[in-house]
C-alpha cells in the first residue's frame, strides 16, 4: 500500500526520525494558518499525492509569506498535477503539506527496502541527494553504498558510521547519523514496509541531519496486524475500478486496451494478457479472480469488467482446479443474464469438470462463444471485439 | 525416480483441521501420497479422517516418522508454522498458504541456512511426481507420469503446461511450483540443479514471470551446466511497470524484471524460447523429437 509523504513523515516522527515541521491541510485558509505558525522566512508547499517528482510538474513551490503560501495553496489545490510517474493522466491534488524552509547544505539518498536477492533488509545510500536511485543505479552504480542488515542482529551502529563515513560526512555527523538510520530501521521494521525511501536526507546549515522528503510502502499482506496503517489508504488515489474489486477480493488492474479478461491465477492472467497481445489485440485488464471463487465473485468481475467503456469483447480463461468448470459456468451463465450482457463472450475453461462446464453455456441459450485452447479463445475475441488494432 | 518426493515420503499436513487443510489432506490421500500425520495446536490426541494429530510438528516427527510438512495454515501463522517446521528437522516443507508478510519471510529465510530443510513455496500450488506423491493442491488427473520436469512461479498456468503436455501424450517426471513471492524457499535455480542432476527427467519447462532476476539466474545455469533441453516462457510482456500483477513478486521496478530483459538471457543460455503461453507444450514436444499431429 502507497501512502502519502506526509503520512510517512508523521510515521517517521514517530519513532524519532526527525523530519521538518509542518502540518498537512485541505484549503489555501489552512495553508496560511499553518505559515504563520511556522513562522519561518521560507514556507515549502508540497502537493500531496502518491507519485514521484511532484516538483517538476510545478507541485511543490515556496512561499516567503503566509498570504503567499495561501495563494499557492489555492493553485495547486485542484489542480491535476502531472509528473513523470503519474502518466500523461496525472492526479488531482486534494492535499498539501506546508513546511518549514531550511537552510540545506548537502542533499543525500537514504533508503531501506528488502532486497528479494539476498532476503534481507538492505540499506542504501548515495551523495546524489534529489535523484532517482534507479537513475544513479544506470549511471553511476559504484556511487551507491549497500549495507545488508542481518534480521537477527539488527542495525548496528557501525552500519550507519559506515555509511556516513562513506558518504563524506563529519565525525559529528556520523554520530548523529546513528540515532537516525536506527529510528528508521525500527519504523521500517515495526510498519512492515517494503521500502522506506530519503530522498533528500539533508544536512543543514547547522549540521542536523532531516528527512526532506519521505516515501514509505507497506506491505499489503502484513496490514491485517496494523488496523492503524489500514486507514491511511487514499482511495482517491486509486482508480475506482480497482477500489470496487478490491472489496470483493478480486485482484484487478486496469489497462487501456478493449479485451476484457477474467481469469483464475496471477500467472495464467498475465499469460492470458501476453496471448491477446499475439493475437493483435490489446487486453483491457488484469483480473485475476484466484483460486476459490464463488459465483458471487465471478458477477462481480463481470460488472467491474464491463463497467469500463473501453471494453469491446470479453475473454474468460479458468484452468479449473480447485475452481471447478461447472461452478464456473453457472456463474458466468447467472452474470450474464443479471447483467444483460450486450458484449461477446469468449469462454475457455480446462481442467476440472470441463465438459460439464461446456454444456451449461451451451444449455444458457446465450451467445457464448467456447473456444477449443488459449490461443483459439484469444483469436476469437480479438475478432469480435473488432479486430487487431 | 523424481526429484524431492517419491512413494515413500511420509507427509504430516500443518493445519489439517481447517478447512483448506482438511480438504487438500483428503485429496492428497486419494491420490495416493502417505498422509501419517496432521498438526494443530490444541487438538492433539484426536484422529481427523483417520489421521493421527499432533500438537507440534516435533512429535509428528517422533512418533509417526513424518519426512515433509505440507502447510495450509492460514498467513498470520504461516511464517511459525515454516520455522516450527525447520526446527523439527524436516527435509521438505511445501508451504501453500497465500499472503505471507514479507518480514516474515524474511526471518525463515535467515532459519533456512545452514539447516536441513527445504521449503518449496509459499503462495505456490506446491509439487507432484505423477503416479507416486502430490503434496499441494494441484489437479492431480491433468498429470501423467514420464519425464519431464515443470517448474514454475505459477500455479495456474503450470496446470496450463502440463495440461498441454498431458494433451500432446508426454508425462512429467516432478512439477514444482515454487511460488509467486518476492521472497520464496526453492528458487528456479534450486529446482533446475536437481531436474538436471535427475536420471528420469530427460527435458525441462521453466515458466516465469516478470520481476526479480531468479530466471536469469538460472539461465546462467542452464547455459553451463544443463545438457538437457529446456523450454522457458516468461508471463508478463504486456504488464505495466510499476504495478503488482497479482502475485507479490511480480512487479517490474526501475525498469528491471522486464520479460524482455529475462528473455535476452534466456535465449543467450540456449534455452528454447516461447512467446506464447499456447505454444509450451508442442514446442518441448519438438525440441525432445515427439511427432505432433497438426
Amino acid at each position: 500500500m502507497k501512502i502519502h509523504e506526509y503520512q510517512a513523515k508523521e510515521i517517521l516522527r514517530r519513532f524519532g526520525v526527525p523530519t521538518p515541521r509542518g502540518e498537512m491541510v485541505t484549503s489555501p485558509e489552512e495553508a496560511r494558518k499553518v505559515a504563520q505558525k511556522l513562522a519561518t522566512p521560507v514556507v515549502v508547499v508540497k502537493a500531496q499525492i502518491h507519485a514521484g517528482g511532484r516538483g517538476k510538474g510545478g507541485g511543490v513551490k515556496l512561499a516567503r509569506s503566509a498570504d503567499e503560501a495561501a495563494l499557492l495553496a489555492s493553485k495547486i489545490l485542484g489542480m491535476n498535477l502531472v509528473t513523470p510517474q503519474t502518466g500523461p493522466g496525472g492526479r488531482i491534488v486534494r492535499r498539501l503539506l506546508i513546511e518549514e524552509g531550511l537552510d540545506i547544505k548537502r542533499e543525500l539518498y537514504l533508503s531501506i527496502l528488502v532486497d528479494r536477492a539476498v532476503e534481507a533488509p538492505v540499506v542504501m545510500a548515495s551523495a546524489a541527494g534529489g535523484m532517482e536511485i534507479e537513475e544513479v543505479a544506470k549511471e553511476n552504480p559504484a556511487a551507491i553504498l549497500r549495507e545488508t542488515v542481518r534480521p537477527a542482529v539488527g542495525l548496528q551502529p557501525y552500519i550507519a558510521r559506515k555509511l556516513a563515513f562513506g558518504l563524506g560526512l563529519s565525525a559529528e555527523q556520523a554520530q548523529a547519523a546513528v540515532p537516525f538510520l536506527q529510528s528508521l530501521y525500527r519504523a521500517f521494521i515495526e510498519t512492515d514496509s517494503s521500502l522506506a525511501e530519503i530522498n533528500p536526507l539533508v544536512v543543514t546549515g547547522d549540521g542536523r541531519l532531516i528527512a526532506l522528503d519521505a516515501k514509505m510502502n507497506l506491505d499489503d499482506n502484513a496490514l491485517y496486524r496494523h488496523k492503524d496503517l489500514l486507514e491511511l489508504r487514499d482511495l482517491d488515489e486509486e482508480d475506482p475500478l480497482e477500489v470496487e474489486a478490491s472489496n470483493y477480493k478480486l485482484n484487478y488492474i486496469k489497462l487501456d486496451g478493449t479485451v476484457g479478461c477474467m481469469v483464475n491465477g496471477a500467472g495464467l492472467a498475465m499469460a492470458t494478457m501476453d496471448i491477446i497481445k499475439l493475437a493483435g489485440g490489446a487486453p483491457a485488464n488484469f483480473l485475476d479472480v484466484g483460486g476459490g471463487a464463488n459465483a458471487d465473485q465471478i458477477k462481480s468481475a463481470f460488472k467491474i469488467l464491463t463497467s469500463d467503456k473501453e471494453v469491446r469483447g470479453v475473454f474468460v480463461n479458468v484452468f479449473g482446479g480447485i475452481l471447478r468448470c461447472d461452478v464456473l459456468a453457472t456463474g458466468v451463465v447467472n452474470a450474464a443474464r443479471e447483467l444483460q450482457m450486450k458484449l461477446p463472450v469468449v469462454v475457455r475453461m480446462e481442467g476440472t469438470n470441463v465438459e460439464q462446464g461446456r454444456q451449461i453455456l451451451r444449455d444458457s441459450g446465450l451467445n457464448f462463444t467456447i473456444a477449443e485452447d488459449m490461443k483459439d479463445g484469444a483469436e476469437k475475441v480479438v475478432r469480435l471485439a473488432g479486430g487487431a488494432r | 525416480m523424481s526429484v524431492l518426493i517419491n512413494e515413500m515420503t511420509r507427509v504430516v499436513v500443518q493445519g489439517i483441521t481447517g478447512r483448506e487443510g482438511a480438504f487438500h489432506a483428503g485429496q492428497m490421500i486419494a491420490y495416493g501420497t502417505k498422509v501419517v500425520a496432521g498438526v494443530t495446536p490444541g487438538k492433539g490426541g484426536t484422529l481427523h479422517n483417520e489421521v493421527p494429530v499432533f500438537n507440534t510438528v516435533a512429535e509428528a516427527v517422533r512418533t509417526a516418522h513424518a519426512d515433509a510438512a505440507a502447510i495450509f495454515v492460514p498467513p498470520p501463522f504461516a511464517g511459525d508454522a515454516i520455522l516450527e517446521a525447520i526446527d523439527a528437522g524436516l527435509p521438505l516443507v511445501v508451504c501453500i498458504t497465500e499472503g505471507v508478510p514479507t518480514l516474515d519471510m524474511v526471518r525463515v529465510a535467515a532459519a533456512l541456512r545452514g539447516s536441513k530443510t527445504r521449503l518449496i513455496g509459499p503462495n505456490c500450488p506446491g509439487i507432484i511426481s505423477p503416479g507416486k506423491c502430490k503434496i499441494g493442491i494441484m489437479p492431480a488427473q491433468i498429470h501423467r507420469q514420464g519425464n519431464i520436469g515443470v517448474v514454475s512461479r505459477s500455479g495456474t498456468l503450470t496446470y496450463e503446461a502440463v495440461g498441454q503436455l498431458t494433451h500432446l501424450g508426454i508425462g512429467q517426471s516432478t512439477c514444482i511450483g515454487i511460488g509467486g513471492d518476492p521472497i520464496i524457499g526453492t528458487s528456479f535455480l534450486d529446482a533446475i540443479r536437481l531436474f538436471n542432476d535427475d536420471v528420469e527427467t530427460h527435458a525441462i519447462i521453466m515458466i516465469g514471470e516478470i520481476g526479480g532476476n531468479a530466471e536469469q539466474q538460472a539461465a546462467k545455469f542452464i547455459g553451463e551446466h544443463v545438457r538437457k533441453p529446456v523450454v522457458g516462457f516468461i508471463a508478463g510482456q504486456t504488464a505495466p511497470p510499476g504495478r503488482r500483477m497479482g502475485h507479490a513478486g511480480a512487479i517490474i521496478s526501475g525498469g528491471t524484471g522486464t520479460a524482455k530483459e529475462k528473455y535476452e538471457v534466456m535465449a543467450a543460455a540456449g534455452i528454447h524460447c516461447v512467446q506464447s503461453p499456447a505454444d509450451m507444450g508442442r514446442t518441448l514436444a519438438g525440441v525432445i523429437g515427439k511427432s505432433v499431429a497438426r
